[in-house]
């Protein structure tokens, strides 16, 4: 069996899973030190455990690195050493960074000879002798994690990885991360996801320790998977190395959640919570990724991320009568105190639902008094703002199921134009739990060939083959393992017909 | 000396990014890297002047700068000062000092490139460029159109390596020598080309453009934070016309020669509901079709602009859902006459269809 947890800021999920069966499932509140509230919902769920049964793996996404960053603490001294002269002098690392986080982590950047063209040639040849001095000012300065980033490293790794070593021989107390196995092409994108990667590292690790003793406390002998950013899985050691790649697992695994309980892979997830609605669309049973960049405790990056639009709408958003506004704000989590149907005095969208028929909630007689006119107008637009962001997250024109989730997904009626069915699947409450629970391991590789040297079909079975050995690779069961995606970015102006090749593989985790 | 027109600050090249990105027309690629380089040059070197061309003095010599290469490159190996190393090769050839340069197309992140060499020799940039618009090929220039001789040319890279093209016997062969050393510097390199009196400037030159970009965008920004309708805002400050508004319902997009082509269609939405735009884009967009009738083609500007923020949406980031509006501009004088319309006319780029002006 499976056990699938997610941490968020306010509640610690954890779901019991026997194949596709939900066995078990408990929500309790979330604790500062993560273990001792990760340790509660599990004492909570393994309670379902049957005599014989026995748990396999459990399988954790969280947000708690992303609030690290975004609070700014337990953040490591980092170095950012970028291999690139003489090319993009200009923009050192960490250029575009908001200053506080820069400062929290050091800011300690360098420039040394190396990286390469866009054709695997070399820049210039790497110079240890630059690299020795830059460990050692890095030492003085007590730096504790090194991010490494070349010019091209995701045509030719081979400067960064020559450069990682020295310094793993020279300085083996720093912790160090190449830029190459994180991101994407887009130099500074890159570069910046492996300094968050760097300066989360140490927190990432002993929160990853204490997930485990945790474990062993409940006497469990089970594999420890984190949850990534694009739904896959990796294990506890790999996510100790990249905790970057976990930072926005939580709507992931909302939506994978979604399509595991409704049964549905193609069609768009509409997670209603008390301030905002996140609309995604599902392809093949994934989040469709994000193609511009993110923005993360405002450092630009290019990680893999599901593209998902919020809209300012929720169970507690308040609501204005003249003229007619909802939201944007909320009440919040004081929706039980504050909404007319809980005794409060502030006219909310849930009153609205409850007036309007859609749910029988809190005393009804509160709102008895409000003009039909009113409730009509406010239900439909509230239908119609949903019905636009599902229209605006569609991947393509036509009909598509609609999942509805989350706590303020009564606001919504059943008729919504655009859908071809709207689903309320039972369970939406833990979704995240149980999309963590299911999740997949994946491999991907992004690759440029040239097309002069290698044929367009030969360039993509070469990709196809090395992201389905990335799955396996990071524990996937090989029989199980299939593409789900292939993009190819043909890179305009260079003549000599060159193309960007991405693949994704994913397969179900293996058995042990 | 001259006065100065306005100072080119950081926050000017917030807007000017918006505003290029608007004059873009769909072309110019991704503004971040370019506007982050010039924000940087300014911080470390300064403010750079910008400079009405009728101040001109008349013994000047302009020179216009601007990137050459692969724009997926350009993400990657982020240019440098290659501009700065170009403009000296220029000025060491010609044995005479620029006193001021002048932006190659004003659409994307070019229109900002002379500001990293100005910011640091101390130069202003003169308010106007050589297309007032952006154009996927060098020698769509309005420089090359009335005359100006193209060479001498300077390609430097961040290596050093900097070589200048003598005389070429037209500014296409400028472009194919040009483009050949730069796959070799590595697909980012920087031109300073056609060095220009005061005179040729005001004659050949799309004028008062580097103001009507950073005009565009701070209309844009403005009415953002006032919480007002951006594409009203943008009427007022460039006259042109709303040609279509809707939503991106299909994107066909393919590369050839270099080229990203394709077609985007869109369908109305409000006042345009029940009809069908279909827009062809070779880099920059072309022609504009109201359900299969033309009604605006090149030289014209079509730009489309997000409906709710009036944030430029460049063909890169195009894509099926997209809530968009397409304005229209009448093209600069330049371009409509017998001589513009053979280089950036509608035949010039294919189709077999005569240009009939757009009426604001």
């Amino acid at each position: 069996m499976f056990v699938g947890v997610d941490v968020g800021g306010t509640n610690t999920d954890a779901v019991l899973m026997d194949g596709n069966n939900l066995v078990g499932a408990a929500k309790l509140p979330t604790t500062g030190d993560v273990t001792s509230g990760i340790i509660d919902a599990l004492t909570e769920v393994l309670k379902h455990l049957p005599g014989d049964g026995r748990v396999d793996a459990v399988m954790v996404g969280t947000t708690h690195f992303t609030n690290a960053l975004l609070e700014r603490r337990d953040l490591s001294p980092t170095g950012v050493v970028r291999l690139s002269l003489p090319a993009t002098k200009l923009l050192p690392p960490l250029v575009d960074w908001p200053a506080p986080l820069k400062d929290a982590i050091g800011g300690l950047t360098y420039m040394v000879p190396g990286g390469h063209e866009f054709d695997g040639r070399e820049i210039s040849s790497l110079d240890r002798k630059e690299i020795t001095s830059v460990i050692q000012d890095m030492r003085r300065q007590g730096v504790a994690a090194v991010a490494v980033s070349g010019v091209f490293s995701p045509v030719n790794t081979a400067h960064e990885e020559q450069a990682a070593a020295i310094i793993q021989e020279e300085a083996p107390e720093m912790r160090v991360t190449v830029s190459h196995e994180n991101g994407r092409m887009g130099l500074l994108e890159r570069e910046n996801a492996a300094a968050l990667n760097a300066c989360l590292g140490d927190m990432a690790r002993r929160t990853i320790q204490g997930i485990q003793q945790a474990l062993r406390s409940l006497g469990l002998n089970a594999r420890l998977y984190m949850s990534q950013n694009d739904g896959t899985l990796m294990d506890a050691e790999f996510a100790s190395r990249y905790p970057v790649l976990t930072i926005a697992s939580g709507p992931t695994n909302s939506m994978r959640g979604a399509a595991f309980l409704s049964g549905v892979r193609d069609g768009i997830v509409v997670d209603v919570g008390g301030t905002s609605t996140d609309v995604g669309a599902l392809v093949k049973g994934f989040p469709r990724e994000a193609a511009v960049a993110i923005e993360l405790a405002g450092v630009r990056t290019n990680f893999r991320m599901p593209d998902v639009l919020s809209i300012p709408l929720g169970g507690g958003s308040v609501v204005d009568r003249d003229p007619l506004r909802i939201g944007p704000e909320s009440v919040g989590y004081r929706l039980t105190e504050e909404a007319l149907i809980f005794g409060g005095e502030t006219l909310t969208t849930t009153d609205l639902a409850v007036a309007g028929g859609r749910v029988t909630l809190g005393d009804a007689a509160m709102v008895k008094g409000l003009e039909p006119s009113l409730v009509s107008q406010v239900l439909a637009e509230i239908q119609m703002r949903v019905e636009t962001a599902i229209d605006r997250v569609k991947v393509s024109y036509g009909d598509m199921p609609v999942i509805l989730v989350g706590g303020g997904s009564i606001l919504v009626g059943d008729s919504l134009s655009g859908a071809s069915e709207v689903l309320r699947p039972e369970h939406a409450g833990v979704a995240n739990a149980i999309g963590a629970a299911i999740a997949q391991v994946g491999g991907q590789i992004e690759r440029v060939y040239s097309l002069e040297t290698t044929g367009r079909e030969e360039a993509i079975a070469d990709a196809r083959a090395e992201a389905m050995n990335r799955a396996v690779a990071a524990g996937a069961d090989a029989s199980t393992v299939e593409v789900v995606d292939i993009e190819e970015v043909p890179l305009t102006y260079v003549p000599s017909n060159a193309t960007r090749v991405r693949v994704k593989a994913v397969g179900d985790l293996a058995q042990q | 000396m001259w006065t100065v027109l306005w100072q080119a600050t950081e926050d000017s090249l917030e807007s000017i990014a918006i505003g290029a990105g608007i004059l873009g027309t769909g072309g110019g690629g991704n503004p971040y890297v370019g506007q982050l380089r010039a924000k940087q040059a300014l911080k470390e070197w300064g403010p750079v002047t910008v400079l009405d061309p009728a101040e001109l003095p008349e013994d000047s010599q302009v020179v216009c700068v601007g990137g050459i290469g692969a724009p997926t490159v350009g993400i990657e190996k982020v240019r440098d000062l290659q501009a700065y190393h170009a403009l000296r090769a220029i000025e060491e050839f010609t044995g005479k000092k620029a006193t001021a340069l002048i932006s190659n197309e004003i659409g994307g992140s070019n229109s900002v490139e002379p500001m990293i060499p100005a910011s640091m020799s101390g130069l202003p940039v003169v308010d106007a460029d050589g297309m007032g618009r952006a154009f996927p090929e060098f020698q769509m220039k309005t420089f090359f159109v009335y005359g100006v001789p193209c060479c001498p040319m300077a390609i430097a890279d961040e290596k050093g390596n900097t070589v200048v093209i003598r005389e070429t016997i037209n500014p296409a062969w400028a472009e194919r020598l040009a483009r050949s050393l730069t796959v070799q510097m590595g697909c980012v390199a920087c031109y300073a080309v056609t060095p220009m009196s005061a005179d040729q400037v005001r004659r050949t030159a799309v004028l008062n453009t580097l103001t009507l970009a950073r005009n565009l965008g701070d209309a844009v920004r403005e009415s953002r934070l006032r919480g007002e309708d951006p594409l009203g805002a943008i009427l007022e400050t460039c006259p042109g016309k709303v040609l279509f508004s809707g939503k991106v319902v299909d994107l066909d997009r393919r590369t050839t020669a270099g080229f990203a082509r394709g077609s985007v269609t869109i369908d109305g939405l409000d006042d345009y509901s029940g009809e069908r735009m279909v827009i062809e884009f070779q880099n920059e967009n072309l022609i504009a079709r109201r359900d299969g009738e033309i009604v605006c083609t090149v030289p014209d500007l079509i730009c489309a602009v997000a409906t709710d923020l009036g944030e430029p949406v460049t063909t890169e980031l195009m894509r099926y859902g997209l809530r968009i509006t397409i304005l229209g501009f009448p093209s600069p004088g330049l371009w409509t006459t017998p001589e513009g319309l053979a280089v950036a006319g509608p035949r010039a780029f294919g189709y077999d269809t005569d240009y009939s002006p757009l009426v604001v």
